[in-house]
């Protein structure tokens, strides 16, 4: 019954943008203002998506396997929670998700562009429409989310377990709100280039729906990131894995963007800029879904392939690449005559070395991710493009970036005479180059390491100075930038400072080194909902006096029948005691990685306080100061 | 006429890119290394199964041989699968079967062996496993036919009807 | 200038301490740069299956034996293809990839120079 609703509601849904685009259309022409009707088809539409949603969740919490959805991802002994998460963690489920934020998106931006041009609001539902048609159509035919299976199973084939994760659960969702959210920000940006309206005035109106997905983005890939350290077992939290890849390549876009509408905010340069901008970071988003779905990159967590669903969104993403190019020559008329001048010391240049650094570093990614399959086309050789080639390539760009980051809110715009400011700089200079020469190590790494180090400390005290002033400039900005330093620095202490010791004990054996001692005491076993677990039990001495009692598990999940091993972490300001236990074949004792990993929690309080930053900017009146 | 050059060589490239990606589209995800160079085979020393005495391998394989190397264990199910076949090819005079166990306990090699019959001339012991990977193996069963000291043809995965007919064919 | 010395007295610190934290662990560094064959996108250092463990123990007795990282790499590469490392090298095949984005970073500058930095005042 749930997946009969879910079905029509879908086709209902595409046969109400019918009705949208006729409406908009005889709107766009007549000489009345907006049509309010048009507002009532998309939230009617918007209502059939959530409909058809609320559909396929509750398929899953009934489990109801004569949906194949359910079958192929659930099983009736999964806890509840994951029995709802289940439904979005899956290919068709996701895609729903994506038909979701689509209209969703628009609904709210009509509702709040009410004093906006009206021909501006319907070109841009209008943009938006072609990507939710498409959608539906990618959807319904391909990827139907409510397909029966006659006779009904009894059981499901389960959740995969290392899915049934807090984290991962909520992670689709908030991910999605960014990623696409960013095609209002495409849709808006096609529009206002037809109409050539590109002005301060559409820069102040879609610089919150570029922060309103930036955000989410930001949190979503930091979510995926933390769930990748508690569940994956291996204590590192990013890969440069091609799905890591793909959701780091849009957040870079829509940071550009978002530094590029800044400018435009207050003077209209960087035009034709922000538009490439906004067509490419959705562009880049729809690309990501392709290389993820299609099977044609191997990655840790891809989606079941089939390449039929890969050649359609090839398609599509390629005709609204196309459609783009297209309006974007025809339509967009660069403004010669309204160049600003600005002097090269000024806050403009140093968003322009932001947009080149920034670019740069995407350009490093994109090249990364999609080589090997240009390379195996062109000459059917398979090579692994992995973390040593995006580590040599964007390292060392971080340090000049890092301090441009510091320097360039300083400066002002237009013009900024060079004052004390620069002395700080120079002396920093000399100071490091005197370092380097006392401490005679000079390993490239080692010298790699610390001037990186100090570039991120220059922004983390520059930044932090800032909150101590009378009058707070940019809040906001502050602290975004602040959380990044923050982030660099922690990641190169947590990388510089963490220890591991791999060995192998059997129960009642001891492992011993010289600032701790590792006591394997004892194995339990416990049965829960859908899993068998193995709970070991380990007494950890430390030389300093304090003990420590840590519980990793082996769990051995009935459907699907897969053993997945779960680390116990004691995390605290200071560091992570991370401990895995591992099965090894055929023999008695264990595998176990104990590892100290110093400062992981700042990596994850660093990206909030990014966030922070992005979402106190959303209730700035002021401009950028 | 600068903008119409830039607009043509964007489009170029564009068309271009798409269809690099359509034939990616179509390209097997499943790496296998490449099966066709015809590579030496291995220098290296084992134990008998069983027995505490090395061998090495230059006494083992002789040119103009035919050879077949398969790498087994007693916890591998498809192991079991392709036991029949491997005991129909060792009844052939011209070839000769070395096993290579893997990562397996010396029992359980040699109970499975007494349970099922040996098709194996030779049972050489791979403990941790480093024995398969200088074969360029990663998994088992994988096997290998040998001819001059040379890897003539690589099978991974369970042999089954059409490997031993092809086995035949190369053996004749 | 306070903030300067708190800069310099910390900078310092820190390189003091790194020299002693710098642990060239070559077992971890090179299996973190293998591919795992038989896994979806995992390093041998992060794997557990059976080849991956196979692969350490390998690595571990070459180390003893005296060979270098090169050598190590060579072997493996010889038996399973470029696939296996993580580090594409700089060969034909790879001159693209490692240049094509310094050249982006060259254009890049070149525009914004052309574009902006010539109108100075």
């Amino acid at each position: 019954m749930a997946s009969f609703i879910g079905y029509y509601s879908l086709i209902f849904g595409l046969c109400t943008s019918l009705f949208i685009i006729f409406f908009s259309i005889k709107n766009f022409r007549n000489s009345k203002i907006f049509d309010i009707k048009i507002i009532s088809f998309i939230f009617l539409q918007f209502f059939f998506v959530i409909v058809s949603f609320f559909s396929l969740i509750i398929s899953f919490i009934n489990s109801d396997f004569s949906n194949e959805t359910v079958f192929n991802h659930s099983h009736s002994t999964i806890p509840l929670f994951y029995k709802i998460s289940g439904t979005w963690g899956n290919h068709e489920g996701s895609l729903l998700l994506w038909l979701l934020v689509l209209t969703l998106f628009l609904f709210l931006f009509l509702l709040r562009s009410s004093t906006e041009k009206k021909q501006y609001k319907i070109l841009t539902l209008l943009f938006q429409q072609i990507i939710i048609i498409g959608f539906f159509i990618f959807v319904i035919k391909t990827s139907n989310p409510f397909n029966f299976i006659f006779p009904a199973p009894v059981e499901g084939l389960g959740l995969n377990p290392i899915l049934q994760d807090p984290a991962l659960a909520i992670h689709p969702p908030i991910l999605y709100l960014g990623y696409v959210g960013s095609s209002i920000v495409f849709s808006s940006a096609l529009a206002a280039t037809c109409l050539n309206c590109i002005t301060k005035q559409w820069a102040k109106h879609i610089k919150q729906w570029i922060l309103i997905s930036w955000i989410f983005l930001t949190l979503g890939i930091l979510l995926g990131s933390i769930w990748a350290y508690y569940e994956l077992g291996w204590g590192g939290f990013w890969f440069w894995d091609p799905v890591e890849n793909v959701s780091l390549m849009p957040w870079l876009a829509l940071t550009t963007l978002l530094h590029c509408i800044l400018v435009i905010e207050k003077k209209l340069v960087f035009t034709s800029w922000a538009v490439i901008l906004s067509i490419a970071t959705f562009t880049l988003s729809m690309c990501g879904t392709f290389l993820v779905r299609s099977g044609i990159l191997n990655s840790v967590h891809t989606f079941a392939n089939d390449p039929e669903r890969g050649l359609f969104i090839l398609v599509f993403l390629f005709s609204l690449i196309f459609l783009s190019i297209i309006i974007f020559i025809f339509f967009h008329k660069a403004d010669n005559k309204n160049t600003v001048i600005f002097f090269w010391l000024s806050k403009e240049t140093s968003i322009l070395i932001n947009n080149w650094f920034m670019m740069y570093f995407l350009a490093v990614v994109l090249i990364g991710t999609t080589y090997p399959i240009f390379l195996e086309v062109i000459s059917s050789e398979k090579i692994s493009i992995g973390p040593p080639f995006y580590h040599k390539l964007i390292v060392p760009f971080l340090i000049p970036f890092l301090f441009a980051m510091a320097i360039g809110p300083k400066l002002k715009w237009i013009k900024s005479d060079i004052q004390n400011k620069s002395y700080l700089v120079l002396f920093l200079i000399i100071s490091f180059l005197l370092s380097v020469l006392i401490i005679k190590n000079l390993n490239i790494d080692f010298l790699l390491n610390s001037i990186l180090i100090t570039s991120a400390m220059f922004l983390f005290f520059t930044t932090l100075r800032e909150f101590f002033t009378r009058e707070i400039k940019n809040l906001s900005q502050n602290l975004a930038h602040f959380g990044f330093s923050l982030l660099i620095l922690s990641i190169l202490l947590n990388n510089i400072f963490s220890t591991e010791i791999i060995t192998n004990l059997k129960v009642g054996e001891s492992f011993k080194s010289k600032d701790f001692k590792i006591n394997f005491e004892k194995i339990e076993q416990k049965d829960e909902k859908n899993f068998k677990t193995i709970i070991g039990k380990f007494n950890i001495k430390n030389i300093n006096g304090a003990d420590v009692v840590f519980n990793p598990e082996l769990r051995i999940y009935n459907q699907p029948n897969i053993v997945t091993s779960e680390a116990d972490i004691k995390t605290n300001l200071l560091s992570d005691k991370f401990i895995t236990m591992n099965l090894v074949q055929n023999q008695d004792y264990f595998n176990i990685r104990y590892q100290i990993k110093p400062f992981m929690i700042w990596i994850w309080l660093s990206v909030l306080l990014i966030s922070l930053g992005g979402f106190i900017s959303l209730f700035q009146k002021r401009y950028e100061k | 006429m600068k903008n119409k050059i830039f607009t043509t060589l964007l489009i170029i490239i564009f068309f271009i890119i798409f269809l690099v990606f359509y034939k990616g589209l179509e390209n097997s995800n499943i790496y296998s290394p490449n099966l066709n160079v015809e590579k030496s085979i291995p220098l290296f020393e084992a134990k008998i199964l069983g027995e505490n005495k090395k061998i090495n391998s230059k006494d083992i394989f002789v040119e103009n041989e035919f050879y077949l190397v398969n790498i087994w264990a007693s916890w591998c199910v498809p192991c079991r699968d392709e036991h029949p076949f491997l005991m129909n090819l060792s009844k052939q005079k011209n070839i000769k079967i070395i096993g290579i166990n893997y990562k397996d306990k010396n029992k359980d090699a040699i109970k499975f062996l007494k349970e099922l019959n040996s098709p194996y001339q030779t049972v050489l012991s791979d403990f941790d496993g480093t024995i398969a990977i200088e074969w360029g193996a990663y998994g088992v069963p994988e096997t290998f036919l040998i001819y001059d000291k040379k890897i003539i043809k690589k099978f991974i995965g369970p042999l089954n009807q059409n490997s031993l007919f092809e086995l035949k064919k190369l053996t004749q | 200038m306070k903030l300067f010395k708190i800069l310099l007295v910390c900078f310092i610190l820190i390189n003091i301490s790194l020299s002693k934290a710098q642990d060239n662990d070559t077992h971890s560094k090179i299996t973190k740069n293998l591919r795992c064959l038989v896994c979806q996108g995992q390093s041998i250092y992060d794997s557990d299956s059976e080849f991956a463990n196979s692969v350490k123990i390998l690595i571990e007795k070459k180390i003893k034996n005296g060979e270098n990282e090169k050598q190590i790499y060579d072997y493996l590469k010889n038996r399973y293809g470029e696939w296996i490392l993580y580090e594409p090298n700089f060969s034909k095949n790879t001159y693209i990839l490692w240049i094509l984005p310094i050249f982006i970073f060259l254009i890049g500058g070149f525009v914004i120079f052309r574009l902006f930095i010539i109108k100075k005042n």
